[in-house]
Formats: structure tokens, C-alpha cells, sequence
């Protein structure tokens, strides 16, 4: 029982340092660690992920009395799109073979790894467009923030809001449909889709995986998925390395974000592919 | 001008006020959990008979009253649950006191929307 509890720790305490920096929930990592590595009911899992997600999320509030890179606006924006989706994704839940969302969801990230891959490779980071984006200026979108590794404020554009809305509502369909964060559609959705920098994107993504995780938790909780001998010890852990995980991520080239976040982003959309296309390991 | 600095002085007070509030709602639940933890773990026992989970609010209520530890723990789990909440009710006082109108409708909506997916949770 003990030895369990310090196992959780330790996997909160990884899993927190790793959302935090890159704006994921660690719900995909979360899920094979429990069932794989430890032959726990899926059903369960998904609880435990989903307090995971929120665990990381609201882990860098404690980190921070004001998040000056956290874009409020986009955020609360985009979890009109991500709240809604959650809902239908609920919804949806036994109608829909999830087959097709694995495969769109696996599409996507497959694409969004590789547009980060070019990105890195022509170094280019902010957006500076002559026209300002006119929907994106309407809704007071553009923004600013103060890099600790660059020692600079850096100010950026938002553009083709639209295409980010669509997405983040897909983003919150996988999450009630499929119990997870989806950070990293949700960065996708900023980051490749609305030209956002990375680390606005990753710590705006960070906030809204909460929000929309807290939709299909209370529904997780009320129906008995949440094992408090899991889930506790491991949101301890995360709630610990997500503080420790937001110091670094300010420090941190978002060069070398990209670096780590592109494996994983690929990593993960391979194997949405492969559920789709139900091939097993 | 001096206007505008007032603004946003009050401003960055309300920034600071509503981070103070967060960080009291998330260490709140974290030491909560922790306490029931460190019951479970020192003890050995859940305060249920079997695996039993308590998951209805007024079983957790009572049960933390009656200092079981899974109750204990299933409250802190809840309270972590409404902390993202917490930050969009907030996030409406932010924006009024930013005379930010739009924002303010805006973030209604998505609480607004998290209040129908609470009761499609519960009935569901």
C-alpha cells in the first residue's frame, strides 16, 4: 500500500515537471503507465488522468501569484469551443465508433509535429504581420510577454482564429470523449493553427486543460471511476512538479521545448493512428 | 493619464488578490488530501469495509466528519476538481473591474457552460 502511494508520487512528481513545460495534462502518459505498467482497470485509469490533468493545470497557480505569460483572453475565448465540445464529446459517448477520432486526432498531430519540425528548423518564433488579423484585434487577442530566457518582452499576433476555434472544439470532443486533457491539441490549435509563440501557447493551453477537465471529471467522480489510493498520492506528485516544472519552463529556450515537445507530440499521434487503424502491440 | 495608472494599479491588485485566492483554493485541497493520506497510510485502513469508495457529497461529508480516510481523501479530490472553476468565476471579476464588457460575457458563457455540463454529470 505504501509502496503504491510512493510509486504514484513519483509518476505525479515526473508527470507534473513534463505538463507543466509543454501545456499537456499527461493524461496519454498516465493511462499506459496505469494499465500497461500496472495492470490497472482502464476505467480507472482514466479517472486517475483526469485528476492528473487538473492536478498540472491548477499545479502552476501555486507556482505563480500572476502568470504574465498566460494569454486570459485567448483562453477564456477558446473554452467556449473547448467546454462545448467536452459536452458533445460526453454526449457522443457510446454513439460514435471511436475509431474515426483516433484517426482524425492521429492526422492532426502527426501534422503538427512536423510543422513544429520546420518551424525549428527556420528558427523564426514570433508572428509580425503588417495587417493585423481583423477578428483577432476584434476580440483583443494580440498580446505580450516578458521572456526570462531571452531577457526581452516580446509582443505577438494572433491569426486565423476561426481555424484555432474549430480545433479546440475537436480538442474538447477527445477530451469527454476519451477522458483526457488534450494539451496537446490545444497547443496544436495555438501554436501551428493561430501562429501563437510556444510559450504563450503552452501555459494558455495549461489553464484551459483545467477548465475543460473539470467538465468530465465531476461526471468521472460521480460515477465511481476515482480511486482515491491512485489518484491522491499521484496529484500530490504532480501538484510538486508542476511547480517546479513552471520555474523551468520560464527559464527554458522555447527552442528547446520544441525539441522535447515534438517526440512526444508524434509519439502520440502514432499511436491515435494505430488504435484507429486497431493495430495492437 | 493619471487615470490610466490607476487603473492599472488596481489593476495588477486585482491580478495579485484573485493569485492569492487560487493558491489558497490548491493548497487547501492539497493539504486536505494529504491529511487523509497520511490517516490511510499510517493506519492501513480506508474507514470503508472492502474497496468500498464513497462518491455521493453527503457520504463524503459525513464520512470526513467521522474522520474516515478515503472520505477525507475524496473531498480533497473534489476540491481540487472546482479549482479551475474558481479561476473562471474569478476571471469574470477581473475582466468587470477591466471594464472589459465583452470579456465579461464571454467568460459568463464557458461558466455557463460548465454549470450544464455539472448537471448533465450528476443526472447523467
Amino acid at each position: 500500500m505504501i509502496q503504491t502511494a510512493l510509486i504514484m508520487l513519483a509518476v505525479g512528481v515526473f508527470a507534473g515537471i513534463a505538463g507543466s513545460i509543454l501545456g499537456i495534462g499527461g493524461g496519454m502518459i498516465i493511462t499506459p503507465i496505469l494499465t500497461l505498467g500496472m495492470g490497472l482497470n482502464i476505467k480507472y485509469a482514466i479517472g486517475a488522468s483526469i485528476i492528473a490533468v487538473i492536478a498540472t493545470s491548477s499545479g502552476s497557480t501555486i507556482a505563480y501569484l500572476r502568470d504574465n505569460v498566460l494569454n486570459l483572453r485567448v483562453a477564456m475565448f477558446l473554452e467556449i469551443a473547448t467546454t462545448t465540445g467536452a459536452i458533445v464529446g460526453a454526449l457522443l459517448t457510446g454513439v460514435l465508433d471511436p475509431k474515426y477520432l483516433y484517426l482524425l486526432f492521429g492526422c492532426l498531430l502527426v501534422f503538427s509535429g512536423w510543422n513544429m519540425y520546420r518551424k525549428l528548423r527556420r528558427g523564426s518564433e514570433v508572428l509580425q504581420r503588417v495587417e493585423p488579423d481583423k477578428i483577432a484585434s476584434k476580440l483583443k487577442l494580440n498580446g505580450s510577454y516578458f521572456d526570462k530566457a531571452e531577457m526581452k518582452t516580446i509582443d505577438y499576433q494572433v491569426e486565423n482564429v476561426p481555424a484555432g476555434f474549430s480545433v479546440m472544439f475537436g480538442a474538447g470532443v477527445a477530451s469527454g470523449l476519451l477522458g483526457i486533457g488534450s494539451g496537446a491539441f490545444k497547443v496544436m490549435a495555438m501554436d501551428t493553427f493561430m501562429k501563437m509563440p510556444l510559450k504563450p501557447s503552452s501555459s494558455t493551453s495549461n489553464l484551459m486543460m483545467g477548465v475543460t477537465a473539470a467538465a468530465s471529471a465531476t461526471v468521472y467522480f460521480f460515477n465511481g471511476a476515482i480511486l482515491p489510493g491512485i489518484a491522491v498520492p499521484m496529484a500530490l506528485g504532480i501538484l510538486v512538479g508542476a511547480v517546479i516544472g513552471s520555474r523551468i519552463m520560464q527559464i527554458l529556450p522555447a527552442r528547446w521545448i520544441r525539441i522535447v515537445f515534438i517526440p512526444i507530440i508524434l509519439y502520440i499521434g502514432l499511436q491515435m493512428l494505430f488504435k484507429g487503424l486497431g493495430v495492437h502491440f | 493619464m493619471a487615470q490610466n495608472k490607476s487603473t492599472a494599479n488596481e489593476m495588477a491588485q486585482v491580478e495579485t488578490v484573485i493569485g492569492r485566492i487560487l493558491q489558497v483554493g490548491v493548497i487547501f485541497s492539497a493539504i486536505v488530501m494529504l491529511i487523509g493520506l497520511v490517516m490511510f497510510l499510517t493506519t492501513g485502513f480506508s474507514g470503508y469495509a472492502g474497496s468500498y469508495v464513497p462518491r455521493r457529497m453527503g457520504q463524503i461529508l459525513v464520512g470526513t466528519w467521522q474522520l474516515r480516510p478515503y472520505a477525507i481523501m475524496m473531498l480533497g479530490v473534489y476540491c481540487l476538481i472546482l479549482t479551475p472553476v474558481l479561476r473562471v468565476v474569478v476571471s469574470i471579476y477581473a475582466f468587470y473591474k477591466e471594464r472589459d464588457h465583452l470579456y465579461v460575457a464571454i467568460t459568463t458563457l464557458v461558466l455557463f457552460i460548465l454549470l450544464v455540463a455539472l448537471v448533465i454529470g450528476i443526472n447523467g
